[in-house]
């Protein structure tokens, strides 16, 4: 018998061709608002955050301070800056640092053959990498542990570096000279999306071990260190024990928070959950907008097919039919209604999603994928609205007075 | 079986209100074959309604069985259509996309029936009225006789005690009328208890109790 009802169903769909039409297109065009505008957001989201942690995922920048306050005899505004050895202090003796590298940094003149060129240069330890997501283009490599340690003279270039130099693809194995040193490119930046830097992109900078750079330039301060935590849960505290343990070797008041200027990226983090959670909330509720309208036109038409079956649910009445058997009846064809529209929607969404990923645009939205939370999400949007689509012109079938309704 | 004291169903249309039941009261015992006549808007099939708790009263005690109908909710009420009343309308009132087995079948799934005791008890009962060849036809492949007697096959499908018919003839000619009375009255041998409505004297003259109506109110035969 519910099998009957889906072919009276599909002869009520046949009668009604232009409406039935113009609702599916409702609700089609409702989940296929909902899916893309969610999943445009989805990848906005990922390839915003990858940009983000172009610069490195969850790390602390700390750059030397001014005090200011005075303490234990120091006047305020005392400048405290730290050397490698520092580094080396707090890898000891905060236990929430994982991993840490100091960081030197200047701007510096090039050659290559007769060429000239100005890059930034930094020197660090090999952990640099993995805090920065600094990843070698196939073939070549970081700097590591035995450069630093026999202090080679080698270079690890980005990739914007490279194509000035000797053009794209063409850097790894050659010669750059530093200071008139010769140093050997032993990788290149594979190219990244980074939105935030300090001191400037990777893509122009040259990086060479931090041992190195002493031997050659023999800076007594660094510019600034590099650190992270085990987990991103512990940075708050990694970041009050390095104020600690700094405080008494530089001899400032640990309260003095402008003894050391610390960037937090992991508070960006947080703002772009909130912003992007936020965004993904207004889509959801344009998308929903359009997905109501179309189930006002399923309410419609069930309106439409209750009257035109008055005369049959006063004869199922008659013969005993409960209320609750119509309700039912009325309130599943409308979710088979609204179901057959939201399916066509995800098909149809899938297909635009697959277009889009061909065409590139992976820098500005990233490829697009429908998350299962999307599906889902849409899913529960889709039947709520079917069944309180269905609901009221269900209810009215289910009520209709059955002698009244017999005479149609 | 069937006892109704002052029973009153009033219409109220908003300007006017229309009595269409006065104070009828009205005893029915088990096995009786009953013709309900009157003019024309005189409250026949009001009161056929009532009685097959279609329509519920205005006023007045209704009892079926020895049971109180006024207190009843509507799920019970359909229960009590669904297993103690059969229904047959002058206009058959079919379903027009089923076929004969399945109109015949509506009031066995609504009571929750098996479907092999389903098709079973169906086949019986369109033998019965005497087109067990005529099972997967539709509505409009079938006579108008042909197609009253699917619709009492189908009253008669959850065997209920009570037969209601509202001018079953009344749209049929008259060599197809005499079927349907003579099924009617081989019913009434076999044991229920039929009530017709009719303006026709030669089916009410087979009935051993007429009731007249008019005007909403019980002339003779109340009793
Ligand atoms: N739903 C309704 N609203 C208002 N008045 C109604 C309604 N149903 C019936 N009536 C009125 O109640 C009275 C009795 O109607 P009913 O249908 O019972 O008459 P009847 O005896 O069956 O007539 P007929 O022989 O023409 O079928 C009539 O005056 C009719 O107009
Ligand atoms: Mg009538």
């Amino acid at each position: 018998m519910f099998f009957k009802n889906l072919l009276q169903l599909f002869r009520d769909v046949r009668n009604q061709k232009l409406r039935t039409f113009l609702t599916l297109f409702g609700i089609i065009w409702g989940s296929v608002a909902i899916i893309l505008l969610l999943t445009v957001g989805d990848g906005l989201y990922s390839v915003s955050k990858k940009a983000a942690h172009g610069m490195g995922e969850s790390i602390c920048i700390m750059w030397p301070g001014r005090t200011s306050v005075a303490y234990e005899g120091f006047p305020r505004g005392r400048y405290i800056r730290f050397r490698e050895t520092d580094a080396e202090i707090l890898r000891s003796q905060v236990s929430e640092i994982e991993l840490i590298s100091p960081e030197y940094s200047r701007g510096v003149q090039v050659r290559v053959g007769k060429e000239y060129y100005s890059a930034d240069l930094s020197a660090v330890y090999p952990e640099f990498q993995q805090m920065r997501n600094v990843i070698p283009e196939a073939g070549g490599r970081f700097i590591n542990l035995l450069d630093l340690k026999y202090r080679r003279r080698v270079v690890f270039i980005g990739d914007e570096v490279e194509k000035d130099l000797f053009g794209a693809g063409k850097g790894l194995g050659q010669n750059i000279f530093i200071n008139s040193i010769p140093f050997k490119v032993i990788g290149v930046l594979k190219k990244k999306i980074q939105s935030s830097n300090y001191n400037g992109p990777d893509g122009g900078r040259i990086i060479i071990p931090a041992s190195t750079y002493q031997g050659i330039f023999g800076d007594r301060y660094i510019s600034n260190m590099v650190y992270r935590a085990f987990d991103v849960k512990l940075t708050k505290q990694m970041i009050d024990r390095v104020y600690a343990v700094l405080a008494k070797v530089h001899r400032f008041d640990p309260a003095d928070r402008e003894a050391l200027a610390i960037w937090d990226s992991t508070g960006m983090d947080q703002f772009f959950d909130t912003f992007f959670g936020g965004f993904s909330v207004f889509l959801g509720i344009v998308g929903c907008m359009t997905l109501i309208v179309g189930g006002i036109g399923v309410s419609n038409i069930m309106n439409v097919v209750v009257e035109e079956r008055t005369r049959e649910i006063g004869i199922k009445k008659a013969l005993g039919a409960k209320n609750r058997l119509i309700l039912g009846q009325y309130i599943i064809e409308t979710l088979l209604v609204t179901g057959f529209g939201g399916f066509l929607g995800f098909v149809i969404s899938f297909g635009i999603v697959s277009l889009v990923n061909l065409l590139n645009l992976q820098d500005y939205i990233g490829v697009l994928r429908i998350s299962p939370l999307v599906a889902f999400v849409t899913i529960v949007i889709l039947s709520l609205i079917g069944f309180i689509a269905g609901w009221f012109p269900a209810r009215r079938a289910a009520n209709l007075d059955p002698v009244m309704a017999i005479r149609g | 079986m069937i006892e109704m004291q002052n029973i009153n169903r009033v219409y109220d249309t908003g300007r006017v209100k229309v009595h269409a039941l006065r104070d009828v009261n009205l005893h029915i015992k088990e096995g009786e074959l009953i013709a309900i006549m009157g003019p024309s808007g005189s409250g026949k099939s009001t009161l056929m309604n009532v009685i097959g708790c279609l329509d519920t009263p205005t006023s007045g005690r209704y009892s079926l069985d020895g049971k109180a109908v006024n207190d009843l909710d509507d799920n019970d009420l359909a229960d009590i259509r669904n297993r103690k009343i059969g229904f047959v309308f002058q206009s058959f009132n079919l379903l027009s996309y089923a076929s004969a087995f399945e109109n015949v079948e509506l009031p066995l799934i609504f009571m929750g029936m098996s479907t092999a005791k389903r098709k079973q008890r169906v086949t019986e009962m369109l033998a019965r009225v005497g087109l067990a060849d005529r099972m997967d036809h539709k509505p409009n492949e079938l006579s108008g006789g042909q197609q009253q007697r699917v619709a009492i096959a189908r009253a008669l499908a959850n065997h209920p005690r009570i037969i209601l018919a509202d001018e079953p003839t009344g749209n049929l000619d008259s060599a197809s009328g005499k079927e349907i009375l003579q099924l009617f009255l081989d019913l009434w041998k076999a044991g229920n208890t039929i009530i017709m409505i009719t303006h026709d004297p030669s089916i009410s003259e087979n009935c051993e109790r007429i009731i007249h109506l008019k005007d909403g109110m019980i002339e003779n035969g109340a009793v």
